[in-house]
């Protein structure tokens, strides 16, 4: 593990990842307390510019937009992380049972997966949330529900070609239990590859939940966050265009942040060095 | 074979040193030379820096190596001073390569003609398209393929192993290079098949004047094909000189050691293990490499002893160069057993298909209680399958077995005890050990699994079974990827032995393994078969192995058991014709 975890940090993207995903976490956690004046309490002219006491200006209601933004991160890196963690495990356990049977639980898994690749992720979270509400949770566990079948594909792919290892045949054949086989003998081999996956999809769904606060069907207004700052503040971006750039960077960094990391992780999994021109040193 | 001036030689390796990144050398001080239309056997155990000199010929080394020093003339020219661009000219043009596994080495996506075509196009892209043809007809027919547009076509899962291994052979000799590197080109291979290869080989070198180096860990192999040897250990030479010198009078321990570990078909000597193991690549000792094994080492052995020419074309790296004349100890045979023990298993009329296609038919077998039971065949002779399918792992398989007087159904789920009594060894030991747990975690969960034994217990049961296959009980501590290739196959025989087995299924267990440590394998089994009265049966290709393992030799072809009776019957005098093609085949020391 130590070994990957050095080559993954030799990767200069994957520290610039590191860097922009920790600036967000860190802010979305204790923004708030660094926040000078109530996300909420309307405190200057609406589109007021930026100027002493207020370093990014006032937003359409006249509000602090530096108190907004480190409000603001809160919903999405919870939602984020929520939704790709709970998406991985029960994911993980289905495609490894799938794929360890081989028989007819197999096939309903990969037929039930089929169906929910089917839907494209947004446009069913958007319909569930359009008609159950826009509880957090709800949201959330819609999202989990689209990112299953990626999950399970990927546990099941993994662990067919896992199966036929002769260490997998022998613990079948000493009649070990399948829970400990799927435990001991295959989850450790396949986690690297499900880690990778992991921040993929959160990188998906920090995209899912901003552009669903900025639809209006994320978080309620007028809490504070990234998303929905970006859709209140659109009509002013010519005259407070801080409004609204300061929370797409912030989205824009946690994105960009986990995508650089969750891919150097697959580079360093399957160990693609820069080749050196010549064996000779 | 001695250092000949560059112009009368086609290659010339002088103070070759291969190094990993941090300063360890893999191979130190190589020199050698090979004339035109001449062989070089390149022999050693593996971690004995064969391959690394291999690629190091074309100028490469592996991840996290680099050739450090030295120098590789082919023609007269430093292939080592080229450039990235003027080495990949020069690689399949002027020296090629031809990889161990031809399965691995062929793209599965990609067509026979079209993967020829592609090295003719890259390397002579002025050739037109019919002379491209002309060329890939020529190089395809010289190493033995019959060519019809139909074959060209075909993508490599549509050949047999000896096919395959024959495109790679002449993608290798297609822009008539210089030099020709095999790396243990016929591992994969059957006899018959490997003996067909073998002859093509030494036509090629012979009739083109092409240099061969060929790297084998098989001596008999070797002795069959090459003019002279080098042989390796611990990443440098130990004895390099004539053919006839290396396997009729050896001066190095160490060669005379190799030449008696290796199992003979004939059955003249006793396959004899060298006892320890090659030092790992970071554990090599200070002065001569092989001292701690070697029975002559004295104090002079801390220092490194310098490769010196003894005589003619013979030159040896040792203090203590054996100047007595060298006799393989003879075997003494035990006599031929008459009276079969009984059957501990019996299996009858046993068929197995796969989809269609029959892969046993009506195999009646029985397993001699105490006794090891060889069964021999080619790929694809349903060795394996036949072997599977006692452990039910073979789905569909029909017949009758009885184990022990109890009936057991071939395919269905087999008892607690019959679990246990029943053990089974894979082939690949690469892939028979979880990489992610360690030697004590595989072994305690099996011991744990059958007799629900912890603690210090299960630690004294696992102490005890490495010991048993001859493994410092440290090594539990270790992962298996820290371990040889015959550390692992010796970890899953103690895998085995600690659920105090009364049948050990043996698949092809040596044949991933050097010669010194198949003979402690074999050893050990022979060993483990009398103390324990462990019941074998040993599955493989090799008919010497099968002369120092077996007690008795069944022969299967195309799924059915067409030879059946004691070693000595079947291998002196082999009635089925298929049985004899086999002897005939196999290598044998040529002196």
């Amino acid at each position: 593990m130590s070994r990957v975890s050095h080559s993954l940090l030799a990767q200069p993207q994957v520290r610039l990842g590191v860097t922009l995903t920790a600036l967000v976490l860190i802010l979305a956690m204790i923004g708030p307390a660094l926040a000078p004046v109530s996300p909420q309490s309307m405190v200057g002219p609406s589109y007021g510019p930026p100027g002493p006491g207020a370093m990014l200006g006032y937003d359409y209601l006249g509000r602090d937009v530096w108190s907004r933004l480190l409000h603001g991160g809160r919903s999405v890196v919870w939602m984020s992380f929520a939704a790709s963690a709970l998406a991985l495990l029960p994911g993980a356990i289905i495609g490894m049972v799938a794929g360890f049977s081989r028989r007819r639980l197999d096939h309903a898994v990969v037929w039930a997966t089929d169906v929910l690749l089917a839907f494209p992720d947004l446009i069913l979270v958007l319909l569930v949330v359009s008609m159950l509400g826009r509880q957090p949770w709800l949201i959330v566990l819609t999202a989990t529900i689209s990112f299953l079948p990626g999950v399970i594909r990927l546990a099941r792919g993994l662990t067919l070609g896992i199966s036929s290892q002769e260490y997998v045949e022998a613990a079948r054949l000493m009649g070990y239990p399948y829970r400990q086989i799927i435990v001991h003998e295959i989850l450790p081999n396949i986690a690297p590859p499900l880690l990778v996956q992991f921040g993929i999809m959160l990188t998906w769904a920090i995209a899912i939940f901003s552009v669903l606060s900025f639809l209006g069907y994320g978080v309620a207004p007028p809490t504070a966050d990234w998303g929905l700052m970006i859709s209140e503040n659109r009509t002013g971006l010519m005259i407070q265009p801080h409004a609204v750039i300061a929370p797409v960077v912030m989205i824009g960094f946690f994105a960009l942040g986990t995508n650089l990391i969750a891919e150097g992780a697959s580079r360093a999994k399957a160990r693609i060095k820069p080749r050196r021109s010549a064996a000779r040193a | 074979m001695s250092v000949l001036p560059s112009e009368a030689c086609l290659l010339q390796v002088r103070n070759l040193s291969v190094s990993l990144d941090d300063g360890t050398r893999i191979v130190d001080d190589i020199n050698f030379s090979v004339q035109s239309g001449k062989i070089l056997g390149v022999v050693g155990e593996s971690g004995s820096g064969k391959t690394s000199i291999a690629t190091a010929l074309l100028g490469d080394a592996r991840d996290g190596a680099v050739i450090s020093s030295g120098a590789v003339l082919i023609g007269g020219r430093n292939i080592l001073d080229l450039g990235a661009v003027e080495l990949r000219h020069v690689r399949g043009a002027v020296v090629s390569h031809v990889a161990q596994d031809p399965a691995l080495a062929l793209n599965p996506m990609v067509r026979i003609c079209d993967l020829l075509d592609e090295m003719l196009f890259t390397h002579a892209p002025e050739l037109g398209k019919s002379e491209r043809q002309r060329r890939i007809r020529e190089a395809t027919s010289e190493v033995g393929l019959t060519v019809t547009p139909e074959f060209l076509r075909r993508f490599p899962h549509q050949l047999s192993g000896g096919q395959q291994q024959r495109v790679l052979l002449a993608l290798a000799v297609l822009l008539k290079p210089r030099v020709i590197v095999l790396d243990e080109p016929t591992t994969a291979l059957d006899v018959t098949t490997q003996a067909r290869v073998l002859e093509t080989l030494r036509d090629l070198s012979r009739h083109r004047g092409i240099g061969a180096v060929y790297v084998s860990h098989d001596l008999a192999v070797v002795s069959e094909l090459v003019d002279d040897i080098m042989v390796l250990y611990a990443g440098r030479i130990v004895e390099r000189g004539t053919r006839e010198q290396i396997l009729s009078n050896p001066l190095h321990p160490y060669t005379r050691a190799l030449l008696e570990a290796a199992p003979d078909i004939d059955g003249e000597h006793a396959v004899r293990p060298i006892p320890g193991h090659a030092p790992a690549l970071r554990e090599r000792p200070a002065g001569c490499e092989f001292a701690p094994r070697c029975a002559r080492s004295s104090e002079r052995c801390s220092r490194k002893p310098e490769l010196k020419d003894i005589g003619a074309d013979h030159s040896i790296s040792c203090h203590h160069a054996m100047a007595t004349p060298w006799l393989a100890e003879r075997q003494e045979r035990p006599a031929p057993m008459r009276r079969a023990a009984a059957a501990l298993a019996t299996l009858s009329s046993v068929s197995a298909h796969y989809g269609h296609n029959p892969v046993l038919s009506d195999v009646d077998l029985e397993l001699p209680r105490g006794r090891c039971t060889a069964l021999i065949g080619e790929s694809g002779s349903g060795k394996t399958t036949l072997a599977r399918s006692l452990v039910g792992l073979v789905e569909g398989a029909r017949g009758s077995f009885v184990y022990d007087g109890r009936p057991i159904v071939l395919h269905g789920s087999r008892s607690r005890e019959f679990r246990r009594k029943v053990q089974y060894v894979f082939q690949n030991p690469y892939r028979a050990l979880n990489p992610k747990q360690t030697i004590g975690d595989i072994l305690r969960t099996a011991v744990h699994h059958f007799f629900s034994i912890e603690g210090a217990e299960a630690e004294r049961e696992i102490a005890s079974s490495l010991t048993r296959v001859a493994l410092p009980p440290e090594i539990a501590r270790r992962h298996p990827r820290d371990l040889s290739g015959g550390e692992r196959q010796r970890v899953a025989v103690a895998r085995a032995l600690i659920c105090r087995p009364e049948l050990l299924i043996c698949d092809e267990i040596t044949s991933a393994l050097d010669v010194s440590v198949q003979a402690a394998i074999i050893d050990l089994l022979r060993r483990l078969q009398q103390e324990a009265s462990l019941t074998i049966l040993f599955v493989t290709h090799d008919l010497g192995v099968v002369r120092a393992v077996a007690d008795f030799v069944a022969v299967l072809q195309n799924g059915e058991i067409v030879e059946h009776g004691s070693v000595h019957t079947v291998l002196e005098n082999p009635g089925h014709a298929y049985t004899q093609s086999l002897v005939a085949n196999s290598p044998r020391f040529r002196r």
